[in-house]
């Protein structure tokens, strides 16, 4: 089902009511990713597919785009972060069918995602996997790891992609580990990569619908805090909690993007 | 125990849902399951971290995977892998150490194993077997085949004496039986004392036994045994694994749990990664203290009182 602009908005808004009333930072992290994350799931990620979110910090934006499918409910996302929750602020081993294992600890999920697809091939079946990764995990030696499996064996059912928002958690991904661009650093591997902006659906649909016979990576160009002017490209919101003044302005201006 | 396992593994490998993963290692051994199980035998390269994960994916997926190193590599490289990925969501991933305890003798401490099944017993779900003979291995593929949690393997080299016949497979086997003090052993170590205990005048020769299966809440302690150690017997442990986590402290806790009083409690265990020099298997077994000449010394012991 097409991701309609308005979906969209609502899953925005609804991220930071969510944030808000738990008290709970990685909001910028969250819409950095959001707009991909909604995407993927409803247009992408069928019965047959997976998805796994490599930044297990983004479980919000995950959280969220379940509800916005129906299958977290209102009542489900007001224990985000709370005692005895499933939501907790990385995705729970158990309890949610969607989410298929614990992340949280960066340079796992790709390893996770490529070991999917190669068992759905073996198996003989059609599914393609999904893997959102974030930049700064790029620093794990697990994720190159997993990226000369992935490369070696063409999953060409695995798409990942890369939430490049340049910002990771002390600092900026240029300045920690000098790995920009990321896109000269994965051109030596017999991958499809491709770069687009992060927050243009119909770019990332061009570039997921992009037929390939070879593992398929999508660098997305993507600001962190996302559509909150006091939040974009801003290190901090990788952990504030948003304070009661700074919800109302960010849900007026979620509302006007 | 190489060749055993590759011979239970190709008979295993009937099951299509099997699959086979390897770090790069099975040079001159494995090359029969490789023929056997092709597209499921998956040499992962010199990625354990990846090759865990890539394995818990699959168990996920349904799938039945062995993944096979050299036991450090296999538990100590990846083991958040082993923590996250598989134990978290308790997934049937079996995990095979080849050289267990001091098996890569002089090739140095970067290749031995002395902390492995402490540290993986830690873990929730996991469990750990650890066959005494090769005649073992065959059965504890089925046992941790059959299971539903992660496990681990811990290979070695059985050592038997010339003409002994090795009892059926048990998660605890009694091995000789007399006067003398309780011994119980987890490892093919176990093998090396045969000749020496049967040797022994029956008043002191022990009651020997060998465990197979940990943690030992899934593999109670025998009724018989159990007779034995409330006759206030002396008590040895023999490990080779470190003494922190390892049987001797597990068997400890459960002693003073069920309140058995044995009389003295011996523990013997690896008790470093590497000593000035570097020797092989039986060279750092000895220096240890845990070859026959210093277990004897122990059990022995017994006679010093009649």
């Amino acid at each position: 089902m097409i991701l309609t602009d308005k979906t969209l908005t609502a899953a925005r808004k609804r991220l930071l009511q969510m944030h808000f009333e738990s008290g709970v930072g990685h909001i910028g992290g969250n819409l950095s990713c959001l707009d991909a994350m909604m995407l993927t799931f409803h247009e992408y990620v069928g019965d047959e597919d997976r998805f796994i979110l490599s930044k297990g910090h983004a479980a919000g934006a995950l959280y969220i785009t379940l509800w916005s499918l129906g299958r977290l409910s209102n009542d489900t996302l007001k224990t985000f972060h709370k005692d005895n929750t499933l939501l907790a602020g990385h995705p729970p081993a158990s309890g949610i069918n969607d989410i298929l294992f614990a992340t949280g600890s960066l340079g796992h999920g790709l390893s996770l995602a490529a070991g999917t697809a190669l068992a759905l091939q073996l198996k003989g079946q059609s599914g393609n996997v999904y893997c959102l990764t974030s930049d700064g995990e790029w620093q794990e030696g697990s994720t190159w790891e997993a990226m000369i499996f992935a490369a070696h064996r063409r999953l060409s059912n695995l798409t990942i992609l890369v939430d490049h928002n340049n910002l990771q958690g002390f600092g900026s991904t240029h300045d920690v580990a000098s790995m920009s661009p990321l896109t000269e650093k994965l051109s030596g591997f017999d991958l499809d990569i491709q770069y687009v902006d992060g927050h243009d659906l119909s770019a990332i649909r061009t570039a997921i619908d992009k037929p390939s016979d070879k593992c398929r990576i999508i660098i997305l160009q993507t600001i962190k805090g996302h559509g909150v002017s006091f939040m974009e490209d801003r290190m901090e919101w990788h952990y504030l909690p948003l304070k009661e003044e700074q919800y109302k302005l960010a849900t007026q201006e979620i509302e006007a993007l | 125990m190489r060749q055993q396992l590759c011979d239970a593994l190709v008979s295993r490998s009937v099951n299509p849902d099997m699959v086979f993963l390897t770090g790069d290692l099975g040079f001159m051994a494995l090359e029969p399951l490789q023929q056997g199980m092709q597209a499921r035998f998956i040499n992962a390269g010199v990625a354990e971290q990846n090759m865990v994960s890539v394995a818990a994916a699959m168990a996920r997926e349904g799938l039945d995977p062995w993944v096979y190193s050299i036991a450090p590599f296999c538990y100590a490289r990846p083991f958040e892998q082993i923590r996250n990925d598989v134990a978290f969501h308790n997934l049937p991933v079996k995990l095979i150490g080849n050289g267990g305890g001091y098996g890569y003798g002089v090739m140095g401490p970067t290749h031995h194993a002395i902390e492995d099944y402490g540290i993986l017993l830690t873990l929730p779900n996991m469990r750990v077997f650890i066959p005494v003979f090769d005649e073992d291995v065959d059965a504890v593929i089925s046992h941790a085949g059959a299971a539903q949690n992660p496990s681990y393997l811990r290979l070695g080299r059985g050592e038997i004496p010339l003409g002994f016949e090795v009892p059926k497979y048990a998660p605890w086997r009694q091995l000789t039986a007399g006067g003398g003090m309780v011994v119980i052993v987890a490892g093919p170590v176990a093998g090396t004392y045969i000749d020496a205990f049967q040797s022994l005048p029956e008043e002191i020769r022990p009651n020997f036994w060998i465990v197979s299966e940990l943690p030992l809440e899934k593999n109670p302690l025998p009724l018989e045994l159990l007779k034995q150690m409330s006759a206030r017997q002396d008590l040895c442990v023999v490990e080779e694994h470190v003494r922190r986590g390892g049987l001797g402290s597990e068997l400890a806790l459960l002693l003073l749990e069920k309140k058995i009083e044995v009389g003295a409690f011996h523990h013997l265990y690896a008790r470093a990664h590497h000593y000035a020099t570097y020797g092989s298997q039986n060279f750092l077994r000895a220096q240890s203290g845990i070859d026959v000449k210093s277990v004897l010394a122990v059990v022995a012991q017994k006679s010093l009182e009649f």
